[in-house]
């Protein structure tokens, strides 16, 4: 694990993330959390993606109001985080990652 | 979408609430397809509206809805609607019904970003096409605020929601905790233009009253006023006043007033049917009393009668009118005679004329005593006592109900009854008056007709006795000063009947003397006659006695 983030990168880090269907908002928030996992994490994470457009029942059991929906399930404390991700710092900050 | 406009017979397209009364006000019910923005205060009974409307829509016309909640998990609002007869699980496994709690709390949520709102469009667009629904209620959404940083984005998507709502079709409702200068704390009501109540929750001398007023309603007429409500085991009813118009069927029909010598007193022989009837008097003058006799006339002639007594319990008052021979019990137990009971503080006025008004929707009665108005005063001020009892008397007249109340005079009061009766005479058709009428060292009862609309009257004040017979009403005694009472009347009566013997025994003792006149009289003729007799025989015997000298005379010749 040649991680460079120390404090939080050993767990593994769990992601849900909820979009829906092919919204702009909803493929900036794939990219830019792609861009994040991948350079923090490298491959040391898992990210379910969660259409609820598809998959509504989804989008009721986990309270899903606002799209897109990030869901930080491990390590643990969970995390909301919503919008499409592009305050970078602020994720980063909320995902307890001190680049 | 959905810019309708037609004919002029054009019949603005609405949903049905579903709430007693409020679809008279809306002169149908809600917007069809449109949503309707409901504000009020706390706990004035938004949640309640909402649910009874998607409730009686499934009930009631077949419409399945969804509620989806922003602040009470759908458990809890289960357990709520239950108290009032709503069972809201079974109305779910029966796919009427979908509740769905939308729960977003705002110490675990960050946001980063911009988003939308489409979580909650794809949770709500798929309840309702689950099942169908046509109505939609959105508890309260302006929760969404506290929950959600971002105001732009959030007033953004209300927007887009509330459109949403209308290309879906469905008639919605939409709930907002009421402002401190906007109807809603978000200003819901810029979004949500079409159809706009305000509910409201007042407590006016302790008593409190829930109220619900149109602000708007877009391409219909409306109630503008405020209408009071009720929430009770069936849910909520407004009252609308109940008619504008005074345009009322009347009868010209009869009905006994039930004191026997009452009814002469007036030319038609009773109380006209439907008409209203104000038996007013001070403390103590049997005005209670000749209610019961009305109501036990017309119990008796099976006409369905509902007293409300403000003052006794039905025992107390079934107790008191057996110990002057009004068997009221039976009627009790036959079912023509209901008595209800309640201190006016109870409720507000406005209740109490919704408790009225669904007591004769479901007894269906064609009489009703309210014993005594006079008492509602002191739940609130002369105006509003007023203007409850021309609600009161317009709901009655439209019905046909003969009305019976009965009104306390103070003792001040006395003087001039007709100052006394916080301007409900002039509502009332019938006027009867009882009162003291104290003279030296006694009160006596007294009865008159200050009013008859439409019927001649005596205008004799007559005096009436309670005895364990019941009322009596006693024939007028008239004397030198005028009309008699009581002890007056007694003394009257028996100097009078003195006055007959002394006359009578004079009489006789005149016909005693003639007849002893007459016997003297004839005595006379007697005596007459036989000195008559005895001179006539005097003068045969000389006539007599010539014959026979003249004889002798002759021989000796």
């Amino acid at each position: 694990m040649d991680d460079p983030s120390e404090s939080t990168s050993a767990a593994k880090h769990k992601f849900m993330l909820f979009v829906s269907g092919m919204s702009v908002k909803s493929g900036h928030a794939i990219e830019n959390l792609r861009i994040i996992c991948d350079k923090y994490f490298t491959d040391n994470y898992e990210l379910e993606i969660i259409d609820i457009s598809r998959d509504t029942e989804q989008a009721v059991i986990h309270q899903i109001v606002a799209i897109p929906t990030l869901i930080k399930t491990d390590p643990a404390p969970k995390r909301i985080i919503l919008g499409d991700l592009s305050d970078k710092e602020k994720v980063l900050r909320i995902l307890n990652i001190i680049e | 979408m959905q810019k309708e406009s037609k004919s002029n017979s054009f019949i603005f397209p609405k949903t049905p609430t579903g709430v007693d009364g409020l679809d008279e006000i809306t002169d149908g019910g809600f917007p069809k397809g449109r949503p309707t923005l409901i504000c009020g205060g706390a706990g004035c009974g938004k949640t309640l509206l909402s649910m009874q409307f998607l409730i009686k829509g499934i009930t009631e016309y077949n419409e399945p809805g969804v509620f989806m909640s922003f602040e009470e998990p759908s458990h809890d609002l289960t357990l709520n609607v239950k108290s009032l007869g709503f069972d809201l699980e079974k109305l779910k496994t029966d796919k009427k019904l979908v509740v769905d709690y939308v729960r977003v709390e705002r110490s675990e949520i960050e946001e980063a970003g911009e988003y939308d709102l489409d979580g909650l469009f794809i949770r709500l667009g798929h309840a309702i096409d689950s099942i169908k629904a046509t109505r939609v209620v959105l508890d309260t959404i302006e929760s969404l605020f506290s929950g959600l940083d971002n105001q732009a984005i959030l007033r953004a998507e209300l927007r887009r929601l509330f459109h949403w709502l209308k290309t879906k079709g469905v008639t919605a409702i939409i709930t907002g905790e009421r402002g401190e200068a906007t109807l809603t704390r978000q200003g819901l009501e810029e979004y949500v233009s079409d159809c706009v109540i305000v509910l409201d929750h007042r407590v006016i001398e302790q008593v409190s009253t829930r109220r619900l007023r149109i602000v708007k309603y877009r391409g219909s007429t409306h109630g503008t006023n405020e209408y009071p409500f009720l929430i009770d085991d069936d849910g909520i009813s407004v009252l609308p006043i109940t008619s504008l118009k005074l345009d009322n069927e009347v009868s010209s029909d009869v009905i006994s007033t039930g004191v026997p010598g009452l009814n002469n007193m007036f030319q038609g022989g009773g109380f006209f049917r439907g008409s209203n009837i104000l038996v007013s008097g001070t403390a103590g003058t049997a005005k209670t009393t000749i209610a019961c006799y009305f109501a036990a006339e017309q119990c008796e002639k099976k006409e369905k009668t509902i007293y409300f007594a403000f003052e006794e319990s039905p025992q107390q008052l079934v107790r008191n009118m057996k110990s002057i021979n009004v068997n009221l019990e039976k009627y009790i137990k036959n079912g023509t005679l209901q008595i209800h009971s309640s201190r006016p503080s109870l409720n507000g006025l406005e209740l109490h004329l919704l408790t009225l008004r669904k007591l004769i929707r479901d007894f269906k009665p064609t009489t009703i005593i309210i014993d005594p108005i006079s008492n509602l005063i002191t739940v609130g001020s002369e105006h509003e006592v007023r203007s409850m009892l021309v609600r009161l008397i317009d709901m009655l007249k439209v019905n046909n109900i003969t009305a019976l109340f009965t009104s306390l005079n103070k003792q001040t009061d006395n003087f001039r009854p007709d100052l006394a009766e916080e301007s409900v005479s002039s509502l009332v058709d019938t006027w009867i008056t009882v009162r003291d009428m104290e003279g030296i060292g006694e009160r006596n009862r007294g009865i008159f007709i200050v009013k008859s609309r439409g019927m001649g009257h005596s205008n004799q004040v007559r005096e009436f006795i309670i005895t364990s017979n019941g009322i009596e009403l006693l024939d007028v005694e008239l004397g030198p000063q005028g009309i008699l009472t009581g002890t007056a009347r007694k003394s009257h009566q028996i100097k009078k009947t003195m006055s007959d013997i002394k006359l009578q025994n004079e009489i006789n003792r005149k016909d005693r003397e003639i007849a002893r006149k007459r016997r003297i009289l004839e005595a006379n003729i007697e005596a007459l006659k036989n000195e008559f007799e005895s001179a006539e025989e005097e003068l045969n015997i000389l006539k007599a006695t010539e014959e026979l000298q003249e004889k002798l005379g002759s021989k000796k010749n």
